[in-house]
């Protein structure tokens, strides 16, 4: 808990640096129009002006907050307005692809622990698949879902995340399932335990911390990318859609709340599965 | 079908194959053996199943592909990646770095940035494009700034962090040599910080062109790979947009082997190096 000062502190800072590059960034519009109706402001109702404009390079920190507060509790959620609405529409592609995701990389995972032919085979394609831009991909994964006939708008979203999050839970995984030294792998083989059973009493009880380690890590990737998957799709719902609707009316207002709405739900996520994991471990007696 | 079973042995030879060289230990031929494997059930199952090469084109379609439009992908690559991402990655790695030596300095900065950074690592920064594509313009600029702020946070983070990495004894014994500030950090923080910088690089180098890619979907000039892959998925022309991907994963493990290559080089003494 020490750090709540300091963090608050950068905050703090970086919400005024915010409000100086507000005045910075609009008070050329400001200007113009002072100009064109004759006037001369003076500094005070320049910055006012800054400030409340309707259609602002960069909005300000109270306008984006009034923004998130009127799309998400003054709206019904399930209005098309609302970023409830829109958040539950990433929410559901997110989750679905970082349940896709996380069981890939498992599986795989217990793969690579258990054959030496899929490690070699496998590990060094799993890096190179994360160097690829999936971005490239994206256009191509929704048309090639369509094509083939999958009308959820869901699936080619919860593949870009699937792809983006599998790869730190395999990682983690690996790692996890190896960290049993070789004195408690021998310690099972003199009791008789059979593959499956060091597998399910030793293995998998000793790779959770890690799990949770790289779920955590999964979940934000995951939602970056059904994020990245409504972007340039043509997405009329999702967060990320907002952002592509706000691009082309010229909104930014509308940008920014979802923006923000997106680093919310990043945020909740994560805090969700660090209470989970801290009552897991505390369970299963490994807490630090 | 004759293609499709025709790939599918193939396939399984190539896998028997690579069992009998995983046992040897063939760290090189292995994964080589594996990826070609795939190309031969991708061509078979494209070629016996007469899959449309709108829907999926076969790898020799994409490669004949790539062969007959050599300029066009090299006019792409340099406004993607030489002008937009390399550009944001050198102004990006560069501004955290200079701020995580400055931050460095107060420990009361650290612990205020470091969760926040790590927290905004952790976003869709992506997200900011169509606004920095307002704010800069439609050419590369923009770009490289959307690359900028997504590099930024997790080069950051790293840094401060792995500044942080060197001992207490190893620091008390840098004073006992009367070393000053600038040598202690010349001599042995920085040193002991690569391996962490290292890290943040080889994230850094795979966001550039996601970020780069990315924004030239917001507005482009008629050249980039992202403009190039949006404007080709709307004509029908896949096999275009897979040469367009394949140039980019190229490019991309080229720069993510870069960075391994060049922290073999530097970070030689740690662990993680003496296999």
């Amino acid at each position: 808990m020490k750090s709540i000062g300091p963090v608050l502190s950068v905050l703090i800072a970086l919400v005024a640096i915010w409000y100086g590059a507000t005045v910075w960034m609009n008070s050329g519009w400001t200007y113009d129009q002072a100009e064109r109706k004759g006037l001369t402001p003076s500094f005070s109702e320049v910055v006012q002006d800054t400030m409340n404009q309707k259609r602002p390079r960069l909005p300000a920190p109270h306008q984006v907050a009034e923004e998130l507060w009127k799309t998400t509790v003054e709206k019904k959620v399930t209005s098309k307005r609302s970023l409830v609405f829109h958040g539950w529409i990433t929410l559901r592609a997110t989750l679905m692809g970082f349940a896709l995701g996380t069981a890939l990389g498992i599986a795989l995972a217990v793969a690579i622990v258990y054959s030496r032919v899929m490690e070699m085979s496998v590990m060094p394609w799993a890096v190179i698949s994360q160097t690829i831009p999936i971005v490239a991909l994206a256009p191509m994964i929704i048309v090639l879902s369509s094509s083939i006939g999958i009308e959820d708008r869901n699936v080619p979203k919860a593949i870009i995340s699937a792809y983006l999050c599998f790869f730190p839970v395999l990682v983690g995984m690996v790692k996890g399932l190896r960290s049993p030294d070789a004195m408690q792998l021998d310690l099972l083989r003199t009791y008789g335990a059979s593959g499956i059973t060091s597998f399910l009493k030793l293995r998998l009880p000793t790779s959770v911390p890690y799990l949770f380690t790289s779920l955590k890590i999964g979940i934000a990737a995951a939602l970056v990318g059904t994020i990245v998957g409504e972007l340039p799709t043509g997405a009329i719902r999702g967060l990320g859609a907002r952002i592509l609707i706000g691009d082309q009316f010229g909104n930014p207002m509308m940008i920014w709340s979802a923006l923000f709405a997106a680093a919310i739900l990043a945020g909740a996520l994560v805090t969700i599965l660090g209470i989970v994991q801290n009552i897991t471990l505390k369970r299963m007696g490994m807490a630090q | 079908m004759i293609w499709v079973i025709g790939a599918i042995l193939i396939w399984l030879a190539l896998w028997a194959l690579n069992i009998r060289l995983a046992r040897r230990g063939h760290r090189f031929w292995v994964p080589v053996i594996f990826g070609f494997a795939i190309l031969v059930l991708w061509e078979g199952t494209v070629r016996g199943l007469e899959i449309s090469p709108i829907i999926l084109p076969a790898p020799s379609q994409i490669a004949a592909k790539i062969a007959t439009s050599t300029d066009v992908l090299w006019g792409d690559f340099v406004q993607t990646v030489l002008k937009g991402a390399m550009s944001g990655l050198v102004i990006g790695c560069a501004a955290a770095f200079a701020v995580s030596i400055l931050v460095d300095r107060s420990p009361f900065l650290q612990r205020g940035l470091l969760p926040i950074g790590n927290f905004v690592a952790a976003l869709p920064i992506v997200g900011t494009a169509p606004i920095l594509v307002g704010w800069f313009g439609f050419d590369w600029q923009s770009k490289a700034a959307v690359v900028v702020v997504m590099v930024f946070f997790p080069m950051l983070v790293n840094t401060v962090q792995g500044l942080k990495e060197s001992s207490a004894m190893q620091r008390d014994l840098m004073q006992t040599y009367a070393a000053g500030y600038t040598t202690t950090l010349l001599k042995l923080r920085l040193p002991a910080a690569m391996p962490f910088i290292f890290n943040g690089l080889k994230v850094a180098t795979t966001l550039a062109l996601i970020g780069a890619i990315v924004a030239e979907y917001f507005g482009s000039p008629t050249k980039g790979m992202g403009f190039r892959i949006s404007t080709e998925v709307g004509r029908l022309n896949i096999d275009m947009v897979w040469a367009e991907i394949f140039v980019a994963a190229m490019v991309g493990s080229a720069l993510y082997f870069a960075v391994v290559i060049l922290e073999k080089a530097v970070t030689f003494w740690h662990p993680s190096q003496r296999g």
